[in-house]
């Protein structure tokens, strides 16, 4: 926000301006907000394949029905980490370092509010990470309760040991929570402050509106999840007893405290990848984003009544029935505003002139299967029904249609739409595709089975089952394994395409949206001058984006 | 925005979806095990219901999807616009108005539905506490004025007065005890044991309390589940109608042996179910806890990590005396 910087450091950035990101840039301490976000990407890709490894590693211990591949500690400690990983230090920091990169771009903004604040943001993560991993390595090894951390069964560690997985799990969930208050503040003052000239609220691109309700929701209900996990540490390790029902303490009140963030954090997740699919799916269909404004207030809406849903995570607890029936009154609110955003997006392709580019694939397959995420969501809403599959595989069926189907898919989507903005270069149109169709088709092998053994009565978190579920398993698990090998032609292409892929253009797809207005990679500042916005988003049936002068992108 | 033939599409493809989507609601039914219990043929109705507004919401949106593949492709190097609307104002208030009266739908149905199976009583007793205490909150509603209920919830809104905390009488009381990790029920006539015997057609009582941590009572032919909180006590009320042998699982993780915590279900005839209770008093039997069978002996697996586990708690038949006073 200060605009007074020495000669030197214009200097120091003219300087960087020609040469370029260099490799070293990416290992060091930077303000630079894009240079941050590369960092947060990258860093949570190689969780997500850590994550990836330990989901592998359930499915093919649940390839037979007995215990036959680890032993059942390990086994809780797998799908503990499994479900941390993927959460704390896969979907949601990727969506910081995306918004990190993407909003000062899109809003015309030479950099986020707070830089120093959003460098250490990023930095604590490396080391909470690393944390949470050394678990691995304690002689009773990492925290065996779940991500839920449910007490009492969290509180049971061995008694001798101070330092224990779930200690350790507590403090490196502490430190990202941490990260992200401090994330949210500088997003939030970001998105309101720092807009250039023109760039009303209702100028703004869905993705900066997603970004803008997921991070009020991490400064209202992160709070809620750290209290939590202080409480809880206390319990662990200082002899109080606020959790333990045996010295008078409730471990209900812990679930309350847990999910009235842990709800929210599903949109805090799944919000970011609705932004992605209204700036991919209006791009690569040439249309405006049908109901723009009703989506946009949508996106509002989403996070404002998400906060007021998270006891149907507990109806089959010591819940009563009048709140039961009021939490299953407002969960099926949440269809309605999620509703119009799949309406819109259906909207928006329909009569369309479609380009079925990587991201677009990526874009259209992700919110299909949202919609079937969301359908058995409104189901699970149901509180009759839930009680018969709480806790089955019918809920990780579901969640997985969300997190991975959903969310992962549009990362994937938004990795390769921006790829050329990021990197400077093309990536390989060819294994782009061929990653979308391994991704896509074992997603839905692996996670449609869940369903039928969830309704059959599996439940989760099981390390050997009844030999009457094998049968789904197989398929599960065989195409977990394909979904595991799906991540190879992606790293390839990647790799491959960063060091050696044509140079890109600047606005490959022809796409609105001030961040294609600058080059690519962008300056340091960003805009050679501030830009000023006049027109709406979504500006597709301007000729200055449909009639094409420079088709030099087809090299 | 559309033109005749594209309005005799949408009717064409209204028309079946609204067929292909009753037919998947009716199939729904052969997903689930089978029905044991009244109340599993109410939650598989609501299942019927839901799984056919889903698959029409479903259907209907991919097939657009789907529809604009094979129809609406580019040329490679058209970037002109497609449809030049932003937007439409009747439509928009369509799909607003219709998850919104599709949910209300639900949610109305899904409502009728729970209060058809009026199976939960609540009283939230701290464990430790007094017995008048126990007794006043075993009146009319089961809340008790323990100190560790949240006084936020506690003052019930309106719906409270139509959905009862207090369960239907039951013909039949059971008391469950749950513990890591093993089950075991005591009878009427005091007889404890490790399997569960169920009368059929009559409405029993489980008074479900557990010892240690969190568990889940749950059968999935009954479709009920219900955690069991220390400290807490919880009853559920059903109704078996089935005649046969379940398992009964415990539905919430509950540590190291969590997958063994399983054991068998009976539902039976009046007759043969006390038949069984005068057995059983004489004939005591020992039951094997697979819990502690590992524990002792683990499995040979491939990876090995050694790391801790809590010490199964004593099989319950061993236990007995001590369930009698209350573990
Ligand atoms: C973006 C990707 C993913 C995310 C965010 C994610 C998230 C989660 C979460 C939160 C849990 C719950 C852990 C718990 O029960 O405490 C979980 C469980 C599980 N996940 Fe994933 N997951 C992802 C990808 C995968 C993949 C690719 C597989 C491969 C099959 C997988 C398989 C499983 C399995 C088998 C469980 C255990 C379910 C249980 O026993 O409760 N997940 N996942
Ligand atoms: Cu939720
Ligand atoms: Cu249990």
């Amino acid at each position: 926000m200060t605009h007074d910087f020495s000669q030197e450091m214009i200097e120091d950035r003219e300087s960087q301006n020609q040469q370029g990101n260099t490799w070293r840039e990416y290992f060091s301490f930077n303000t630079d907000h894009k240079v941050i976000g590369i960092q947060y990407m990258v860093m949570t890709f190689i969780f997500f394949l850590i994550g990836g490894l330990l989901a592998m590693l359930i499915r093919a211990e649940l390839l037979t029905p007995e215990s036959n591949l680890v032993d059942r500690p390990l086994y809780n400690g797998l799908f503990t980490m499994h479900g941390t990983i993927m959460i704390f230090l896969w979907i949601i920091p990727f969506n910081a370092g995306l918004s990190n990169y993407l909003v000062p771009l899109m809003i015309g903004a030479r950099d986020m509010a707070f830089p120093l604040l959003n460098a250490i943001s990023f930095w604590i993560l490396p080391p909470a990470g690393l944390l949470l991993l050394s678990s691995f390595f304690l002689p009773n090894g990492t925290a065996q309760s779940g991500w839920w951390s449910y007490p009492p069964i969290s509180l049971q560690v061995p008694g001798d040991q101070f330092i224990n997985g779930e200690f350790i799990w507590i403090v490196s969930l502490v430190l990202i929570g941490i990260s992200s208050i401090m994330g949210a503040v500088n997003f939030v003052t970001t998105i309101f402050w720092m807009r250039a000239p023109g760039m009303t609220f209702f100028r703004m691109p869905v993705f900066v509106w997603s970004v803008f309700s997921a991070q009020l929701l991490q400064l209202i209900n992160l709070p809620a999840l750290t209290a939590a996990l202080i409480l809880l540490l206390l319990d662990l390790s200082f002899g109080t007893q606020f959790f333990k029902p045996d010295e008078n303490g409730d471990p209900i009140i812990y679930q309350h405290l847990f999910w009235f963030y842990s709800h929210p954090a599903v949109y805090i997740m799944a919000l970011p990848a609705f932004g992605i699919f209204a700036e991919v799916l209006p791009a690569f269909s040439r249309n405006p984003l049908f109901g723009y404004r009703s989506v946009a207030i949508a996106t509002l809406g989403i996070a404002a009544i998400s906060i007021f849903v998270w006891v149907h995570h507990m109806f089959t607890s010591a819940t009563p029935g009048w709140m039961r029936m009021t939490f299953m009154a407002t969960s099926m609110l949440v269809a309605i505003p999620t509703g119009i955003k799949a309406f819109a997006w259906t909207a928006t392709i329909w009569r369309s002139k479609l380009h079925l580019e990587t991201p677009m694939l990526f874009a259209m397959g992700g919110a299909a299967m949202f919609i079937f995420g969301g359908v058995t969501g409104v189901m699970l809403a149901a509180t009759p029904f839930d009680i018969h599959v709480n806790n089955t595989y019918f809920v990780v069926g579901h969640f997985h249609y969300i997190v991975f189907n959903t969310i992962t898919m549009a990362i994937f989507a938004a990795i390769y739409y921006w790829f050329p903005k990021i990197t400077g270069r093309m990536y390989a149109e060819g294994w782009g595709k061929l990653h979308f169709w391994l991704t896509f088709i074992p997603a839905n092998i692996t996670f449609f089975s869940m369903h039928p053994l969830g309704l059959q009565g599996m439940l989760r978190r099981v390390s050997s089952y009844d030999p009457q579920y094998q049968g789904w398993n197989i398929i599960a698990s065989l195409g977990s394994f394909l979904l595991g090998a799906s991540t190879l032609p992606f790293i390839a292409n990647i790799v491959g395409s960063w060091l050696y892929g044509p140079k890109a253009v600047d606005n490959p797809w022809h796409a609105t949206g001030l961040e294609w207005t600058t080059s690519s990679p962008p300056p340091r500042d960003n805009f050679e001058e501030i830009p000023i916005v006049t027109r709406p988003p979504y500006d597709y049936g301007n000729p200055k984006y449909s009639v094409i002068v420079n088709s030099d992108n087809s090299e | 925005m559309f033109s005749v033939f594209e309005y005799i599409l949408i009717a064409v493809y209204v028309a079946v979806l609204l067929i292909v989507s009753r037919w998947m609601g009716l199939q729904a039914f052969s997903w689930m095990p089978p029905q044991a219990t009244a109340e599993a043929q109410r939650v598989d109705d609501l299942f019927s219901f839901l799984v056919s507004i889903g698959a029409f919401i479903l259907l209907g949106l991919i097939g657009v999807m789907v529809y604009a593949i094979a129809f609406h492709r580019a040329p490679p190097e058209d970037y002109t616009e497609g449809h030049p609307s932003r937007g439409d104002a009747r439509l928009e208030i369509l799909w607003t108005a219709t998850p919104t009266l599709l949910v209300v739908w639900i949610a109305l149905q899904s409502f009728n539905i729970y209060q058809q199976l009026n199976i939960l009583g609540l009283n939230q007793i701290v464990h430790l506490h007094t017995p008048q205490q126990e007794a006043g909150g075993k009146g009319a509603g089961g809340r008790g004025n323990a100190l560790f209920q949240m006084p936020l919830f506690e003052s019930a809104p309106a719906v409270a007065a139509t959905v009862s905390d207090a369960p239907k009488p039951a013909s039949e009381t059971i008391d469950v005890f749950v513990k890591q990790w093993d089950w075991s029920f005591r009878y009427p006539n005091n007889v404890t044991s490790n399997q569960l015997h169920l009368p059929i057609n009559r409405s029993t009582r489980l008074n479900l309390q557990a010892q240690d941590v969190i568990h889940g009572f749950y059968v999935p032919e009954f479709r009920l589940k219900q955690d069991i909180i220390p400290g807490r006590k919880i009853d559920i009320v059903l109704t078996p109608i089935r005649p046969g042998k379940y398992r009964l699982k415990d539905s919430q993780f509950s540590g190291t042996y969590f997958s063994l915590m399983e054991t068998d279900v009976y539902v039976e005839s009046l007759a043969q179910y006390n038949q069984w209770l005068t057995q059983t008093t004489s004939s005591e039997q020992t039951p094997i806890n697979q819990a502690v069978a590992e524990n002792i002996q683990p499995p040979k697996t491939l990876f090995n990590s050694g790391w801790y586990t809590v010490t199964p708690a004593q099989p319950g038949i061993a236990n007995k005396r001590k369930l009698n006073n209350d573990t």
